[in-house]
């Protein structure tokens, strides 16, 4: 058996799991003590299905909280940002693109040194112990608690990053947090520091954020060991967690999208995620999902984590319907405004006055809610024309988001999937899952363990397949590394793009492998 | 006019614009640009027609891999240096500092510069887009040298090229900066205001400011932001389509590949392929070349108007093709022998955007 947690900011779901079957499943407004919630998340699955503490091999758990502080600049810590690459890069010192409350809220200060690697492994300069110590003098008489060292090229070289890490710790002591951004980001400088200094800034706090999960979850008599579930819905454990924090960012989109798969017994689809104002379409290939190819500005922060690639459109339950008298379906519009929130009040069959889409659905049918007879007037031919402009529309997006030219099936959550018909223009399956509700939680429960490659390699002719095949064990080592089962892993994404300009046929790859979690009994 | 912070947004969205799929991400440029005009203030921007006879006009720009300046940024005056190197060899001290290449990251490498030393800027560059290699540049057709040229590392490495013809300049400064680690700055075309105006395309920088200004106002107002570029840039809608299929290979220095998009809305039952070394050089629409270089072949996000390097193309992209003119000077003979399709390997004669 396992438990998957998944801690939103407004809501904590929560779901026992054995194999892929759902025991117990709760969902429960996310209270403002973490370690409280917890441990009232895990008495209301006890209360729902009886368990032996003793038989739960691993406890997955979504958060926010991260990325909240983030958002809110609070419990952050007095941060130092180190990088390594003079006299290269004086141009734009760390921190140069921050917004200003944002580097306050950290005490951000910013400090240049020597080293760094060209594109091929050549070092721009030396390092300069004596030039780190004095460093890290100033960073001792400013308070630092938390420093973030990049490194020009670390993807290619981590030497100088380390050899930093390793200077510092002894100046500093083991109190203050070394984050290096080779751990933490792909090629591109800016992005990747900008990563590791809001990796540095969360450390404390994910210090006492783990060791509240892990209090709760002891406290509840669970030996087995516990996992964060990361932003490409991988696991990490909790060690790995108090140093990479940045990397649950997010996780909640990720997860939705692998427990609604799960549910609906597929491993490649495309998910559609219908609310109230918009519907999010994700697509998934071997059960992970693509990664957006945009830098991601996270708090005003332009970074590159691995975030899920998601399409927004404007149709939602709540979404106005009109149309131009005509009742074709090109003429009929849904979307993009909508009462959102308000749909409660103002839809017809809650006795407003306005024609939403969710009425249309009840009007065709496909819904029960609210009062049916409030749209019982409605021209068919209306409620058609419109149900045909969703489907279309909805497909679009589906269309847009394909990775292939195979046919993809579609799952649909959330409240407004009801708008949804069972088959979408271009002959695509539409699938509705039980449990869709606590899809969060179980996507964290059925994490599993990866490890990946971001690098430049020069090819030399007739190399390529060799080049490939490292890159390929490298990613899988790993996994293995990381927990994953050796039987079990796979390749999930592979991508190879030439690089202009540079001699050798230097080629960017880039490789992700996963497998199940290794479990072990629990004793 | 002068250039401020503001206008490096536009300017950098304009430039990705004329860079035609290559030149690199204007991104890094724009913000170490924006790094200059917050510690120097705001950069005289002056007319190609402008220019006083003896002007001493030295252009700079990036020359390297894009994806390496990402990583490795330059020193915080070695843009500046370039300038100093080349102007110190010819001895001369320059009075205005210039663009040579406006697609790409090479239109905002001068700003910083001409922030950095307190120069006016010249309204203007030595393309009109962006092509890959130093030679293909008008003032080479009209006779002007590219040496003496400088060529700077970040490490403070300083060189300076002499060499008999501009593809020596383009050999011998390729191998340089790949031992610069395959980013260097490099100051050349040493000329006088006289053959700025001459052989410079007029008013590129400020056109790139308004091809960004106008794609960013047609998405505030809800209107097309590709047809405000092909007005902007008098050109023509190629295509409107969904990326099919994009086929990379690799081959020393140039990122080569094909990729094919399937006709939508207005253009759907058809297929036009583009062809693309680090720019797009050839558009086929249903097996026959409808546009090719020098005119300029433009691929924009159909619904947001982003200009798209043909790294990122990738299937699905939903895609508006269009071509627009090349400066006029370069469908000479001369012109079309330094950057026609044969120079690039393509059996074909050049064809037109507008025919």
């Amino acid at each position: 058996m396992r438990i998957g947690i998944d801690v939103g900011g407004t809501n904590t779901d929560a779901v026992l799991l054995d194999g892929t079957t759902v025991l117990a499943a709760n969902k429960s407004a996310t209270s403002a003590d973490v370690t409280a919630g917890i441990i009232d998340t895990l008495d209301r699955l006890q209360a729902e299905r009886s368990f032996d503490p003793a038989q739960v091999q691993a406890v997955m758990i979504g958060t926010t909280h991260f990325i909240n502080a983030l958002i809110e600049a609070r419990r952050l810590a007095p941060t130092a940002a180190l990088r390594l690459g003079l006299p290269a890069t004086a141009s734009l010192p760390p921190l140069v693109d921050w917004p200003e409350r944002l580097v306050e809220a950290i005490s951000g200060r910013s400090y240049l040194a020597h080293g760094g690697h060209e594109f091929d492994g050549r070092h721009i300069a030396e390092l300069d112990p004596d030039e780190l110590r004095r460093h890290a003098g100033d960073m001792m008489k400013h308070g630092v608690r938390s420093v973030a060292i990049s490194s020009v090229f670390s993807p290619v070289s981590n030497e100088f990053e380390l050899r930093a890490a390793e200077i510092l710790r002894s100046e500093l002591g083991d109190d203050v947090a070394i984050s290096m951004s080779h751990e933490i980001g792909r090629i591109g400088l800016l992005e990747r520091e900008n990563a590791t200094i809001i990796n540095a800034a969360l450390r404390e706090l994910a210090a006492s954020i783990v060791d509240g999960l892990s209090g709760a979850v002891a406290g509840h008599g669970i030996s087995a060991p516990l996992y964060l579930s990361q932003n490409d819905g991988t696991l990490m454990d909790v060690d790995f967690a108090r140093r990479y924090p940045v990397a649950t960012f997010a996780s909640g989109p990720t997860n939705s999208m692998r427990g609604a798969a799960l549910l609906s017994g597929l491993d490649t689809c495309a998910v559609v995620d219908v609310g109230g104002t918009t519907s999010d379409v994700g697509v998934l290939t071997h059960g992970f999902p693509r990664e957006a190819t945009t830098e991601v500005d996270v708090a005003g922060v332009r970074t590159n984590f691995r975030m899920p690639d998601v399409l927004s459109i404007g149709i939602g339950g709540g979404s106005l319907v009109a149309s131009d008298g005509e009742l074709a379906t090109d003429l009929v519009t849904v979307g993009p405004r909508s009462v959102g929130y308000r749909l409660t009040e103002e839809a017809l069959v809650f006795g407003g006055k306005t024609l939403t889409a969710t009425d249309i659905a009840v009007a065709a049918g496909r819904a029960e809610v609210g009062d049916a007879a409030a749209v019982a007037d409605l021209d068919p031919t209306l409620v058609k024309a419109a149900l045909a402009r969703v489907a279309a529309d909805i497909a679009d997006a589906v269309e847009r988001m394909r990775t292939s030219p195979d046919p993809l099936p579609v799952v649909a959550v959330g409240g407004g999937s009801i708008l949804l018909p069972d088959d979408l223009p271009g002959s695509l399956a539409v699938h509705r899952p039980d449990h869709f509700a606590v899809a969060n939680a179980i996507g964290a429960a059925i994490a599993q363990v990866g490890g990946e490659v971001d690098r430049v390699y020069a090819i030399d002719p007739g190399r390529r397949d060799a080049v490939v095949d490292e890159a390929r064990q490298e990613a899988v080592d790993r996994a293995i590394a990381a927990g994953a089962d050796p039987a079990a892993v796979r390749i999930v994404d592979f991508d190879e793009v030439p690089i202009p300009y540079l001699p050798g046929n230097a080629t960017r790859i880039r490789c992700k492998a996963v497998g199940d979690l290794r479990l072990g009994t629990a004793s | 006019m002068k250039l401020r912070a503001e206008d490096l947004g536009p300017l950098a969205r304009g430039a990705a614009v004329l860079g035609t799929g290559g030149g690199g991400d204007p991104h890094i440029g724009r913000l170490l640009a924006e790094q200059a005009l917050r510690e120097h203030g705001p950069v005289e921007v002056v007319a190609v027609g402008d220019l006083p006879d003896d002007a001493c006009v030295l252009p700079v720009a990036m020359m390297g891999a894009p994806t390496v300046m990402v990583e490795k940024l330059p020193s915080a005056d070695q843009i500046s240096v370039a300038v100093e190197t080349l102007a110190k060899y010819v001895g001369k001290t320059p009075t205005h500092l210039a663009c040579i290449e406006a697609g790409g990251v090479n239109s905002t490498v001068p700003v910083i510069a001409a922030a950095q030393l307190g120069l006016p800027l010249v309204d203007g560059d030595g393309m009109g887009r962006a092509f890959p290699e130093l030679q293909m540049v008008l003032p080479t057709l009209a006779g002007i040298e590219a040496t003496p040229m400088s060529i700077v590392d970040e490490k403070g490495n300083r060189g300076v090229f002499d060499t008999v013809t501009n593809e020596w300049a383009e050999r011998l400064a390729r191998s340089a900066t790949i031992d610069m680690g395959c980013s260097a700055i490099v100051s050349l075309y040493a000329m006088t205001g006289a053959d700025a105006r001459g052989s410079f395309v007029a008013g590129t920088l400020s056109k790139c400011v308004t091809i960004g200004r106008a794609i960013e106002q047609a998405r505030r107002q809800l209107a097309d932001p590709v047809a405000a570029v092909v007005d902007e840039l008098g050109g023509r809608l190629l295509h409107v389509g969904k990326v099919v299929d994009v086929q990379r290979r690799t081959t020393t220095g140039f990122a080569r590949g094909d990729a094919a998009v399937d006709g939508l809305d207005g253009s759907h039952g058809r297929l036009l392929v583009l062809r693309f070394q680090n720019e797009h050089l050839v558009a086929e629409l249903d097996g026959t070349a409808v546009a090719t270089t020098p005119d300029l072949i433009i691929v924009l996000d159909t619904e947001s108007g982003e200009p798209i390097t043909t790294e990122a193309l990738r299937y699905g992209h939903r895609v508006s093709v269009l071509a627009a003119p090349a400066d006029e000077r370069w469908h000479s003979p001369a012109g079309i022998d330094l950057v026609g399709p044969r120079y690039f390997g393509y059996d074909l004669d050049p064809i037109r955007a507008l025919s």
